[in-house]
Formats: C-alpha cells, sequence, structure tokens
C-alpha cells in the first residue's frame, strides 16, 4: 500500500509538472485532463473514494471539456474580429 | 521588468512558500495515523443514528444538510451566469447548428466511434443513476452520479451531429429538470419544517441499513441533487456547443 501511495504520488508531481510545461493551451487541455484522472486515482489509493469519482468526473472529464469549448469560442472570436 | 529580477523575485517567492510549506506540514498528524475527533464521532454515529454506511453522505445529506444547500445553489447559480452570459441576442439570427468553423477539418465519424458510443450509453446511464441512488450505501451520490448521467447526451453528440445531440437533450425538459432538483431540496426542507421538525431534519422512517431504502431522507435528497448537477452540466453543454454551431458564415 505505502509502495502505491508513494508511486501514485510521484506520477501526481510529474504529471502537474508537465501541465506546467505544456504552453499550448488546446494540448494543456489534454494534459490536464491525464492529470485529473491521475489525481483521480490518488485519491482512490488514499482512501477517499468518493472524492476520487467526483475528481474523476470533474477534473478528468468537466474541467477539460470547459477549457476545449471555451478556447473553440475564443478562436471563434478572433476570427470574426479579423474579418 | 528584465529576466533577472523576474528570478529573483521567484527565487524569493518560492523560499517563502516553501518556508510557509514546511512550516503548515510540521504540526500534521502522522501519515497514515489521522483519527480526528471528528471522525471518530461521524464513524460512531453514521450507522446506528442514521442507517447510512456511507460516512461521507451521512455527512453531506444529513449532519451538514444545509451547508450542502448551499454547495448546490453555487453550481445552481453557476449555470444560471453561463446561460445568462452565452445567451443569444436579438441581433445574433439563430444558426443551422452545422459545424462549418473555417480551418478546421471534421472527419466524418467513423462506425467504430459510433459503434462504441452507442454501446456505452446504456451502461453509462445506468451506471449515474446507480451511483445516484446508492449514496447514502456506497461511495458516490447525487453529485458524482449526475456528473456521470450528464455524459451520456454527450456520448451522443460525439457519435452522431449537433442535432441529434440537441434533439435527445431536449433542453426545455433538462431546464427543467434542473430547476425541480434544486427546488425540491428546499422542498424537502421546507416539508421537515411544515411537520414540526427543524430545516432538513431527518423526520423519514430510516430503513435497514445498508438497503436501497436507507437513510430516511438522504436518497429523496440525493435524487433532487442528480437531477439537479445532471441538468445543470447538459445545459451548460448545450449552450457552449450552441454558441460554437451558430457560426453563420
Amino acid at each position: 500500500m505505502i509502495v502505491l501511495q508513494a508511486l501514485i504520488l510521484m506520477f501526481v508531481a510529474a504529471a502537474g509538472t508537465a501541465v506546467v510545461f505544456t504552453r499550448d493551451p488546446t494540448s494543456q487541455a489534454i494534459v490536464v485532463s491525464f492529470y485529473g484522472l491521475l489525481l483521480g486515482i490518488m485519491f482512490f489509493v488514499f482512501q477517499a473514494p468518493d472524492v476520487a469519482l467526483s475528481q474523476i468526473v470533474v477534473g478528468a472529464i468537466a474541467l477539460p471539456l470547459m477549457i476545449m469549448l471555451a478556447l473553440a469560442r475564443v478562436k471563434k472570436q478572433s476570427r470574426k474580429a479579423q474579418k | 521588468m528584465t529576466r533577472r529580477i523576474r528570478q529573483r523575485f521567484f527565487l524569493i517567492s518560492a523560499a517563502a512558500l516553501a518556508l510557509c510549506f514546511v512550516w503548515g506540514y510540521a504540526d500534521l498528524p502522522p501519515f497514515g495515523h489521522v483519527s480526528s475527533s471528528y471522525a471518530n464521532i461521524v464513524n460512531a454515529i453514521s450507522v446506528p443514528q442514521r442507517h447510512i454506511t456511507d460516512a461521507v453522505t451521512a455527512v453531506n445529506f444529513d449532519v451538514r444538510g444545509f451547508d450542502t444547500l448551499g454547495e448546490e445553489f453555487i453550481l445552481f447559480t453557476s449555470v444560471l451566469g453561463v446561460i445568462l452570459l452565452m445567451r443569444r441576442t436579438k441581433d445574433e439570427p439563430a444558426g443551422d447548428h452545422e459545424d462549418k468553423a473555417p480551418g478546421r477539418k471534421v472527419p466524418p465519424v467513423s462506425d467504430a466511434v459510433r459503434v462504441t458510443t452507442l454501446l456505452l450509453m446504456a451502461p453509462t446511464i445506468l451506471f449515474g443513476w446507480y451511483i445516484v441512488v446508492h449514496g447514502q450505501v456506497t461511495p458516490g451520490g447525487g453529485f458524482q452520479g449526475g456528473v456521470i448521467l450528464s455524459s451520456a447526451p454527450l456520448l451522443l453528440y460525439l457519435c452522431g451531429s449537433y442535432p441529434k445531440f440537441r434533439g435527445a437533450a431536449a433542453p426545455r425538459l433538462i431546464e427543467i429538470a434542473e430547476a425541480l432538483g434544486a427546488a425540491g431540496y428546499i422542498l424537502i426542507g421546507g416539508a421537515c419544517v411544515a411537520l414540526g421538525g427543524l430545516f432538513l431534519e431527518n423526520l423519514l422512517p430510516l430503513g435497514t441499513t445498508g438497503t436501497l431504502t436507507s437513510g430516511g431522507m438522504v436518497p429523496f435528497i440525493n435524487l433532487g441533487v442528480g437531477l439537479e448537477v445532471s441538468g445543470g452540466f447538459t445545459l451548460i453543454l448545450l449552450v457552449y456547443l450552441e454558441e460554437l454551431m451558430e457560426e453563420k458564415e
């Protein structure tokens, strides 16, 4: 159990760093989704299944989706401004 | 601001943050041996007094049910805010719901994706409701189940087209579901007051521990929250997609 916890903590740290170092917002949304999934697994490993469920659906699905949709909206706006 | 000043600024802030972190963490209880008095009390009362085996649900929807009402309305208000911001103004014509953003090649949906998403649809809905109604027995509840439920119409968008998604999502119905879910929480609380209890006091028979009907009012509150959350998330997706699709050339 301790090994699993240490492992997932390291993965979360690595994924968090990866999110920061991804500069393109669109790919960042994908990376943050992966990070959210890892956080969900971490909560599960630390015996908080309730939080894990919320984290997986919100962090891995809802948040990246909102970011992608918002980005698409912003791009559409800037295209309109160019015309 | 030059690079050097920025670097120094970062180093000083990072050092200060690290110091505060160490200072804060020094007083935490040792790893893996946390046993706060609150946790002990909750563990001791949730099964005997409430017949709820998931202590988190017992806390969220019974012990501090009023706080959760506030949380639910945070979501309700933010959904309302998004809809208000994204609403169609009078000078914006209603679009023809076709994805034709320039410079974006939309490949046709492959058969494999269609089949997979359609196959996933029923299990997703079933799983969502399962999580909602088993809130008092196993981890999960209205919030988690609600978000899972709202991903079902999204699958339809993935496998088909936007009009199909919109048709299945039926905005009017979803608005009603969301409003009903949000109002349900207050109505349940109000009913308790009307029956002579306190707001959100658990007045219903508690049932047998470990069954769907255990926990008195908690399953009903969870149903309301599930409706509200799934409705809210689906509405947000709808208004966003609506906004993107209505690109009139």
